[in-house]
């Protein structure tokens, strides 16, 4: 008897949820959405907020009105437009540096391995991708630290001398290969490779094999199909790879705090200023700016077919 | 779509300058987590001196006694279980009311999904903590969670979604027309097939959650999770091989999931491309 009214009861639901599509898509939504509303939507928009108070400088505490002052002091800084200028320059560096590390491989495991050596391909990406972003950090210091792998390498190749070099440069050097720019990007390029490798091979999937065999037929030698075919139709995964590791590395404060040198990125300062200095104002101000950044950024990558790549 | 999981013929080998390209990324990804194996073995203590001078076994007989490691990672578990499980149940649900439906403001709720893992997670971290300020909410073991699980959200939402798209609706429709109600099917038709994917996003999003930094330095109070403990040994360094040991026991701690969930989501993502 029980079963009956039991099953009655869920039948009569699963109808009305049957004719009524929109119910079911709300009792579906409405958890993910109230979550993603209040948690992140919340917290995103009281951030912003803050960016429009101030602090005062007598008392150090934040001033809850409207005000454009924090903004006006974040653009009006000469020390503040230099850090969002070197961390656009080095996301913008390690974007190239990923593109043209991550090309060959994205392209070899698209069309040149068999369903075995393709599962292997992907998991030597996908591990490191997955894997703890500290410990690939730290992997990095002990490589590069002075007594490290790359020094020793290189003293025993008598080419010490081409490492000195490279640090004396100026901009990209430093004491030493792990408290340089060119540490950082190596650094910061390892991280997010994978990152660019995976979209650039989904979209180079979808090539048919038959363009390249075209192409090839028609005479052209495979490094002309390469810039002729291969590089235009990866160029809508390079786009979606490319929001990630420049959206990345404008916001990561970890790695140039652990390699870099004494001068702030955009995530550092927004470390500094909100927990140190308890400026929070300032903080949010800064924090807007990658927002800013990825949105034209975006906007962009959109028109080069960045969202058509997955 | 037929070409896809097909090796390119036409050419019979990749040149030269390709495979030398490819292999050169690959091992630019994958070598240096070798050197933090080997140094977890090294006789030295107060450099990362290369090659190390000698090897022993000792620094993991101090590492299992060391009970401030322990508590980080019975808190990092803790935490990665709880942000897992909510996550696996809000991304489910938002991948059964998107895959297939067209409604207005679909694609502007697809965004708010993928927004938390698309802006650098420094965001993310700050706007919970000042989100927290502003409430008076203290810090604890639950707003690291609530922090973890925003971010996880995504990675299953992505595997349930790339899974229900691969499968087909007439299965669903089968269902109906032989007289099952919307639980039934969803019992005995969607949730087997379905199991695989949600189980494959929950180990990433474990995973992701296990060893993340950035957002948990801004939502932890005093709490020290294993990432955490870990940076602070990697800003000052006093106990270098201790770090060491623990770095391999992060490697194999997060490789297990990954690897499992790599297992789970392989056949169907070849295979199930034909049924459609």
């Amino acid at each position: 008897m029980s079963e009956i009214v039991h099953s009655n009861i869920f039948s009569r639901i699963s109808d009305y949820a049957y004719k009524n599509k929109n119910f079911l898509l709300l009792t579906f939504l409405l958890p993910p959405l109230a979550w993603l509303g209040i948690v992140y939507l919340g917290s995103l928009l009281i951030l912003l907020m803050h960016s429009f108070f101030y602090l005062d400088g007598f008392t150090g505490q934040i001033v809850y009105e409207f005000s454009f002052s924090t903004l006006i002091e974040l653009f009006s800084q000469r020390a503040n437009i230099d850090i969002i200028i070197r961390t656009v320059m080095m996301a913008f560096s390690v974007t190239l540096g990923a593109t043209i590390i991550g090309l060959p491989v994205a392209y070899y495991m698209a069309k040149f391995t068999t369903k075995k050596t393709k599962a292997i391909f992907y998991l030597a990406v996908m591990l490191p991708l997955w894997s703890s972003y500290l410990v690939r950090v730290y992997a990095w210091k002990l490589i590069l630290a002075k007594e490290g792998i790359i020094n020793w390498t290189f003293a025993k190749l008598h080419l010490t001398w081409f490492i000195d070099y490279i640090l004396s440069l100026p901009v990209i050097g430093g004491p030493s290969l792990s408290i340089s720019y060119i540490g950082m990007f190596l650094v910061f390029t390892f991280i997010w490779l994978p990152f660019m490798i995976i979209p650039i091979q989904a979209s180079l999937e979808r090539v048919p094999n038959s363009l390249l065999d075209a192409s090839s037929d028609l005479g052209a030698h495979p490094r002309k199909t390469f810039y002729k075919i291969i590089l235009p139709l990866a160029l809508p995964g390079i786009a979606a790879g490319s929001i990630f590791t420049f959206s990345l590395t404008l916001g990561d404060y970890i790695i140039p705090y652990i390699i870099g040198t004494s001068k702030f990125f955009i995530g550092q300062a927004v470390y500094t200023h909100q927990g140190v200095a308890g400026n929070v104002p300032l903080a949010a101000a800064f924090s807007i700016v990658p927002i800013a950044v990825m949105a034209i950024y975006i906007s962009l990558a959109k028109r080069l077919g960045a969202f058509d790549a997955f | 779509m037929l070409f896809n999981n097909q090796p390119y013929v036409g050419q019979k080998k990749a040149s030269l300058s390709l495979r030398f390209g490819a292999a050169f990324g690959i091992l630019y990804l994958n070598v240096p987590l070798f050197f933090i194996i080997l140094y977890a073995f090294t006789t030295e203590d107060k450099s990362f001196q290369f090659p190390p001078p000698g090897y022993t076994l000792k620094w993991f007989k101090i590492v299992l006694g060391r009970e401030d490691i322990w508590n980080a990672v019975q808190l990092s578990l803790k935490i990665a279980c709880l942000s897992t499980i909510i996550a696996i149940v809000l991304g489910t649900l938002a991948a059964a009311a998107l895959y297939k439906r067209s409604f207005f403001g679909r694609e502007t709720i697809t965004l708010l999904i993928i927004l938390p893992i698309a802006l650098p997670g420094i965001i993310t971290g700050i706007s919970l903590r000042s989100a927290y300020g502003f409430a008076g909410i203290p810090f604890s073991s639950l707003t690291i969670i609530i922090g973890h699980a925003t971010f996880c959200m995504v990675v299953v939402y992505n595997n349930v979604v790339a899974r229900l798209r691969r499968s087909s609706p007439s299965l669903i429709e089968a269902s109906m027309d032989l007289g099952a109600n919307n639980f039934q099917t969803f019992r005995y038709v969607i949730l087997p097939n379905l199991s695989t994917a949600i189980l494959a996003g929950g180990m990433l999003a474990f995973a992701l959650s296990f060893d993340e930094v950035i957002v948990t330095t801004f939502t932890a109070g005093q709490q020290t999770t294993l990432p955490i403990w870990m940076l602070t040994e990697l800003i000052r360094p006093r106990q270098r091989p201790v770090t060491n040991v623990v770095a391999v026991f992060i490697i194999c701690i997060t490789f297990v999931p990954i690897l499992i969930a790599y297992y789970l989501t392989r056949d169907h993502d070849s295979a199930d491309g034909a049924g459609k």
